[in-house]
């Protein structure tokens, strides 16, 4: 549904996005990951056509964005970064003028208008100014203009940016249920939406690809994949359960964190799976040590973030 | 159609909604009249007609038209909602014309409430009701010649004090480019065709014809041609800043 080829693109000497190629299919919800000024959004506002590339193609549904932009982009939903939109209009107002642009007309106008009300909770601010309306809400009214027309693909630049937990929660759930049948792709820098929402993770930095693969094959990657954190009850046998750690076969090294009375063991590459995991288990229950719990770590998204992107910022 | 349509009734609707409309309108008005009357002489000239009314307007929009005008692309590119409105499935030309349509029909709708100043002068004696009409159409026409400059200059830049302006600026030039003080940048080194070519772009030369009461098709055609040339000039400036 997107195909992107050699995207490229140049303010004066400083390449923002450089040669970026992938592409990506119906039912993937792809999360696009970076440091800030990695070219994460640059590269929404080519695939938008916003912006024009200083060279290579991105095609929407088999539409050329820079030949046949408006084929394109009636195939598109679009979140700009900030979610702008007119301040002095009304939600009601403001969507209605969406739809008209969209050649939404009648019954399924009024049909969809409902739906996207409904969908994002706009019901008890429809008449108020945009500008008097919360982050909260002025973010659900520019995705709901996003997903009027019930686009195909959705490009969304920090969808949950600026908004209460609970909120994100319902934004996410949001993008779960349409996941189905459309392409979605969001950009973030809070992994743990990464890891709720995205099938497929691509982190750029510096306009380059530098990982691209599931979020919990990415955390796998992460030297916490498959480590054991126990957490003791109390300080008193704190240095003598970590030197116990260290010297099982399976454990790489240990991590103590003294404040939350945790240890950390790293696990040796190819010791995966839950053995370790039983091991320590078995020790903690031969030496009655007095444990709070025993955690089986899953990778840690962040640390492989930090790890690929290191160094790459400007 | 429709999407230009749209894009007129939002654009003028929120003229409505802001404070903009009624401040604009009131002060058009009140400056109208008092050039009219007091500038104008309407009352000490004794004729039954509205040359001092139309005389003035020229000078009157070379302020206010800008003020309409710098807020057109300037403040879309200042909020980041031309973002918004340039990857919905438009042509830059329907999002400039249906802009500049609701722009100029809102100075059409204030020049239209100058009506009261048509039923004094009906009032106090018997006007040519077609000369004053020919001049109502010049009028508007010329706003809509400031406008187009106005919006193409408009999406030039962020900054709305810099598009006004710009706008004054230019608009200015326009109007006096066939007096000496435009001329003289000039005649000093183009060939003389040239000198009359930048003379016959006069605003005002074009205008007095028409408030007169004579449509010349060339003055018609000749506010069509800088509507549409600044038009277009607004769609190219429009793609290449508007990323920016």
């Amino acid at each position: 549904m997107i195909e992107i080829h050699g995207l490229t693109k140049r303010y004066g000497q400083h390449t923002v996005v450089d040669r970026l190629s992938f592409s990506c299919s119906a039912g993937e919800v792809l999360g696009f990951l970076g440091p800030n000024g990695a070219g994460k959004s640059t590269t929404m506002k080519m695939l938008t056509g916003f912006v024009s590339p200083n060279s290579g193609t991105a095609a929407v549904c088999g539409h050329s964005i820079s030949d046949a932009p408006l084929a394109a982009r009636k195939h598109l939903g679009y979140l700009p970064e900030g979610a702008p939109c007119y301040p002095e209009m009304t939600p009601r107002s403001f969507l209605g003028f969406i739809a008209d642009v969209r050649g939404l007309t009648g019954k399924r106008r009024k049909a969809r208008l409902d739906e996207v009300i409904e969908q994002l909770h706009l019901g008890p601010v429809l008449d108020q100014s945009i500008d008097t309306l919360s982050k909260g809400f002025k973010r659900r009214v520019g995705l709901a203009q996003a997903i009027l027309h019930d686009p195909d693909v959705l490009i969304l630049d920090e969808p949950t940016d600026g908004l209460d937990p609970n909120q994100k929660h319902e934004v996410r759930d949001l993008i779960r249920s349409m996941s189905a049948e459309k392409l979605i792709v969001i950009s973030t820098h809070i992994l743990e939406e990464v890891e709720a929402v995205c099938s497929r993770a691509i982190i750029i930095a510096s306009g380059k690809i530098l990982a691209d693969d599931t979020p919990a094959r990415l955390a796998a990657t992460s030297r916490y994949y498959n480590a054991v954190r126990v957490t003791l009850a109390d300080e008193s046998r704190f240095d003598e359960v970590r030197t116990a750690l260290e010297r099982l076969p399976s454990v790489a090294q240990t991590e103590p964190d003294r404040a939350r009375l945790a240890i950390t063991a790293i696990v040796r590459r190819g010791d995966n799976g839950v053995g370790p995991w039983r091991e320590i288990s078995a020790l903690v229950a031969d030496n009655r040590w007095d444990v709070a719990s025993v955690q089986l770590e899953a990778g840690r998204l962040d640390e492989v973030f930090r790890q690929i992107t290191k160094g790459t910022e400007a | 159609m429709s999407i230009v349509a749209a894009l007129f009734r939002r654009e003028l609707r929120s003229y409505f909604s802001t404070p903009v409309a009624y401040v604009f309108i009131v002060i058009f008005l009140i400056l109208m009249g008092t050039f009219t009357f007091y500038l104008g002489g309407f009352y000490e000239r004794g004729q039954a007609d509205l040359s001092p009314f139309f005389n003035y307007h020229p000078w009157l929009y070379l302020f206010l038209v800008p003020a309409i005008a710098m807020r057109l692309w300037a403040e879309e590119r200042k909020t980041g909602s031309v973002e918004l409105l340039m990857t919905l499935p438009i042509t830059p030309w329907q999002a400039v014309l249906g802009k500049y349509l609701a722009a100029w029909a809102f100075t059409g709708i204030a020049l239209a409430l100058t009506f009261p100043i048509w039923i004094t002068v009906n009032y106090l004696g018997d006007p040519d009701n077609g000369a004053i009409l020919a001049a109502y159409v010049g009028s508007f026409l010329m706003a809509g010649g400031f406008l187009a400059i106005g919006a193409c200059l408009s999406a030039t830049t962020k900054n709305q004090v810099i598009a006004f302006v710009l706008t004054v600026v230019a608009c200015f030039g326009f109007l006096l480019s066939g007096f000496p003080l435009v001329l003289d940048l000039f005649s000093a080194w183009a060939p003389q065709t040239i000198v009359d070519g930048v003379a016959s772009l006069s605003f005002l030369t074009h205008f007095s014809n028409i408030s007169k009461g004579v449509i010349d098709f060339r003055d018609l055609v000749y506010f069509a041609l800088v509507i549409a040339a600044f038009l277009y000039a607004n769609t190219i400036v429009l793609q290449w800043k508007q990323a920016d």
